[in-house]
């Protein structure tokens, strides 16, 4: 069919190699995620002034007061991202400030106190870096991984158990000894999935939310009254892990920003030089474009899916062991934020490409650490960040709606990728 | 030559299929000689479980059933490991038989020893069961709606969500729990709609799109509720459907208080149920449904409007689960809490692919969840040994095993998640 369109219309056949560089293509490339966040942003500001109580005490006398409902409504939605903006990038004044005391007195205090801010949102962007990897690693196989969640939570319990059960290590066993158990725990719990898939031809989406749910029940069983994780303290927590298997910090406190960061960025390159650069990775993308043509390619199809799943399952519990190694010390049960969920927000935002889920993930971070900000500044709920992101990814899975809200052409081909095949295929 | 090819592809499944019966009935088999072990043997022989079946204020007292613990689970466990055999040797092909059976032998040793030395209202639990069921079940017919004409449905969770939160405020603004009502099912019908824009018009992957969608309502339903119904509370109260006694049948003891003394959304549920079986299966609807589902293309050829089909089927699968949300509210507590699903929009995922796409299986499913749910309240009262988490994570586990086809085997429409293209 496409073929026959291709031969038929001569325009087509014009289109650029695929690899070429081509700043046309890399402008088509950004136009619609950097559209897709402008509009979400502009539509969370409705949601945000509309549901506004100053806002909402003035709507009934719009007529005779409107320019006064919408100030209200333009100073509600300016307040709460200003200290959204202040929240994610820190205020630089007071950096700048607190340099120059460092500089002059030595007393780096205020300096870092002024740091905290924007360092704390690539804090918060790092979990965001393994589990934007974790699911695109599974689009690029051509599976779709729900279960990132899950499987952080799988790698979170594996090093904080060897975390707080080893005791003697010097930190250069201890630590990696910890991360490992997570992506091994994360690369077996998502295995499950994939074994199933790769044997009984099993969809993976509704076995990766099942296992979501074990686990999370699982988490609670080990958290409770008794259970075998319990800590001594009153709370459903686990005890500390020992500092040998802390992710070191890189600067003193307050500020948290650690070496979990650089790692995270380490797997960005990894996942490249795997998925680019390896005969793994080949199989990993044929299968993901074709798993029948992969199939009379020689290629085992089943291996790849099983090795697929395990890589993004031990990216999502490397998330897991980052969070608790890097930041609590210890387990809680509500110890991440959704950075599974979002997770399919920022592989489709970074189009599956590992350096797009970096750019992407230090947005998401910034923002979730912006939020946080903005509810205790301008009393804006923070989940306004899960409606924004739920209309990103809306408008990057339809790019037809925000082409036809900014009048663009369509491109060239039809590029749509297909990440999912069904429950039973 | 193709013959030679079909009869090999038959041995071959006819070995999985012999094989399959010997694990499951090896397994079976198994499980009932560790069942009589632990629940029966272990247990000494002058304990006692006693089943009660009126309420302490029923005006009909019925005797209570006084069961040797030991010498019950002797019978149920042999009973069960006698099943196991037959199914070895002469293979059950029903397999909603198989699981009934297991799954009642099973559960009754499991009760039975729970409750040793103590007492339980057995109707009191069945009432639950029901009650804690309908949620389930409206999702799951919500999900077969949407999944029989080849759209996935993994929204149902949102579309709960939603509901939930938009019938309790509008309860609590009108004072009428019947506008809360249906001002809930619109919600869900909104919302179904974009899932149905987005999957049909845009054809966005329908996974992803129903992400969106349970992202979506999460952060919105959150968003709201603090800004909201912290700072007020009044606006976090509906209040709830009073019970709705049908005349005579209520006063049939047991039966009556577990089926014909319910909510009025009870009984609205259980006829939805007969309603969309009657709908799939006996009208020309139905039947055009299940043709868009399978083969779209074919359906087309013949006139049907996909197009249209799908739309209307997303939209009313919205509505259902929208009224399973409303059913958490309106029906129960009269208030919204965070998050309040809970993971029920996924179980009644699971119940619909347990119940193979069909609303009378799926109603079976989800009786079982809805029984695993007030049990395990139940047992935590009674301090039993199993921790309720491990006796919540059945239904997920159940739903694997399902569906890697180790006892029975699902089918999904065929045509499911693919988006049509009118050619």
């Amino acid at each position: 069919m496409a073929e026959a369109a291709a031969t038929a219309n001569p325009k087509n056949s014009s289109a650029p190699a695929p690899n070429s560089f081509n700043l046309r293509r890399l402008l088509d490339a950004i136009t619609i995620p950097a559209l897709s966040i402008l509009t979400a942003f502009l539509l969370s500001g409705f949601v945000i002034a509309f549901t506004s109580p100053e806002v909402l005490a003035l709507l009934p006398q719009f007529w005779q007061h409107p320019v006064e409902l919408l100030t209200t409504m333009l100073k509600t939605v300016l307040t709460a991202y200003a200290a959204l903006l202040q929240g994610a990038f820190g205020d630089w004044g007071a950096i700048l400030q607190g340099f120059q005391v460092w500089l002059t007195t030595g007393n780096s205090t205020e300096l870092l106190r002024a740091l905290r801010d924007p360092f704390e949102s690539l804090v918060a962007a790092t979990p965001y870096i393994y589990t934007g990897l974790a699911v695109a690693v599974g689009f690029k196989g051509g599976l779709f991984n729900i279960g990132v969640e899950g499987q952080l939570f799988a790698g979170a319990i594996a090093s904080a158990w060897v975390g707080f059960n080893i005791e003697g290590l010097p930190w250069f066993l201890h630590l990696p000894l910890a991360l490992i158990a997570g992506i091994l725990a994360g690369a077996v719990w998502a295995g499950i999935a994939g074994v199933l898939k790769a044997t009984r031809g099993v969809n993976e989406v509704i076995n990766t939310i099942m296992l979501n749910y074990i686990m999370f029940l699982f988490t609670d069983w080990l958290l409770s009254d008794g259970g075998p994780m319990r800590g001594n303290a009153g709370a459903p927590r686990t005890p500390e892990i020992y500092p040998s298997a802390y992710l070191p910090r890189v600067l003193p406190d307050p500020v948290r920003f650690h070496w979990g960061f650089f790692l995270a960025i380490g797997a960005v390159f990894f996942v490249y030089w795997l998925l680019w650069k390896t005969t793994v990775g080949f199989e990993i993308r044929t299968v993901g474009a074709s798993p029948t043509a992969a199939k009379y390619a020689g290629i085992a199809v089943g291996k790849v899916f099983v090795l697929a799943m395990g890589l993004s399952g031990g990216l999502a519990g490397l998330a897991g062991a980052n969070e608790l190694l890097g930041l609590n010390h210890y387990m809680v049960a509500a110890f991440s934020p959704g950075y599974g969920f979002d997770a399919i927000a920022l592989a489709l935002l970074g189009k599956s490409n590992p350096f797009g889920v970096l750019a992407a993930a230090l947005l998401f971070g910034a923002l979730r650490n912006g939020a946080t900000r903005m509810q205790s500044l301008a009393t804006v709920p923070v989940d306004i960040i899960s409606v924004m992101q739920a209309l990103i990814i809306a408008f990057i899975a339809a790019p037809e709606i925000v082409r036809w809200l900014y009048r663009l052409k369509r491109p060239a081909q039809h590029e749509q990728e297909v990440f999912a095949r069904g429950w039973g295929a | 030559m193709f013959g030679m090819v079909a009869t090999s592809v038959a041995h071959k499944t006819a070995d999985f299929a012999q094989r399959r019966r010997w694990i499951v009935g090896g397994v079976i088999v198994v499980v009932g000689l560790l069942a009589l072990w632990f629940f029966a043997i272990q247990v000494p022989a002058d304990e006692l479980s006693k089943y009660r079946f009126s309420g302490g204020g029923d005006a009909v007292q019925l005797p209570v059933v006084e069961l040797p613990t030991a010498a019950t689970n002797w019978i149920l466990s042999l009973l069960l490991i006698g099943f196991g055999v037959y199914h070895l040797v002469r293979g059950l092909t029903n397999s909603a038989v198989l699981f009934g059976v297991i799954a009642f032998l099973l559960l009754a040793i499991f009760l039975t020893w729970s409750i040793r030395g103590a007492s339980l209202n057995l109707t009191g639990l069945m009432e639950s069961t029901l009650i804690r069921s309908i949620p389930f079940l409206l999702g799951a017919l919500s999900g077969i709606m949407c999944e029989r004409s080849g759209i996935i449905n993994i929204a149902i969770e949102g579309m709960m969500l939603t509901a939930a939160f938009v019938s309790v405020i509008v309860g609590a603004l009108t004072g009428n729990l019947w506008i809360a009502l249906v001002a809930g099912v619109l919600s869900g019908a909104l919302i179904a709609g974009v899932h149905a824009v987005f999957s049909i018009q845009f054809k966005v992957d329908q996974i992803i799109s129903g992400t969106v969608i349970n992202i979506f309502a999460v952060g919105l339903t959150n968003f709201l509720n603090l800004r909201w119904l912290t700072t007020n509370q009044e606006l976090n109260n509906s209040g709830v459907f009073a019970k709705v006694p049908i005349p005579f049948l209520a006063d049939i003891p047991v039966l009556g208080t577990i089926l014909f003394n319910q909510i009025a959304l009870v009984y609205i549920a259980l006829i939805l149920m007969f309603a969309v079986n009657f709908l799939l299966y006996k009208t020309r609807w139905g039947l055009r449904t299940r043709a868009v589902g399978e083969h779209p293309k074919a359906a087309d050829t013949l006139g049907v409007n996909v197009f249209k089909i799908r739309y209307v089927n997303v939209i009313l699968a919205g509505m259902l689960a929208a009224l399973g949300g409303a059913f958490l509210t309106l029906g129960s507590v009269g208030r919204f809490d965070k998050l309040m699903t809970n993971g029920r929009g996924f179980i009644a995922l699971a119940a619909m692919i347990f119940g193979n796409w069909n609303p009378f299986g799926s109603f079976g499913a989800s009786l079982l969840f809805g029984f695993m749910d007030s049990l395990q309240l139940k047992l935590q009262i009674l301090t039993s040994v199993i921790p309720s988490e491990i006796l919540l994570m059945a239904p997920y586990l159940a739903t694997m095993i399902v569906l890697a086809g180790v006892v029975g085997r699902v089918r999904p429409p065929a045509a499911e998640g693919i988006p049509y293209e009118k050619q």
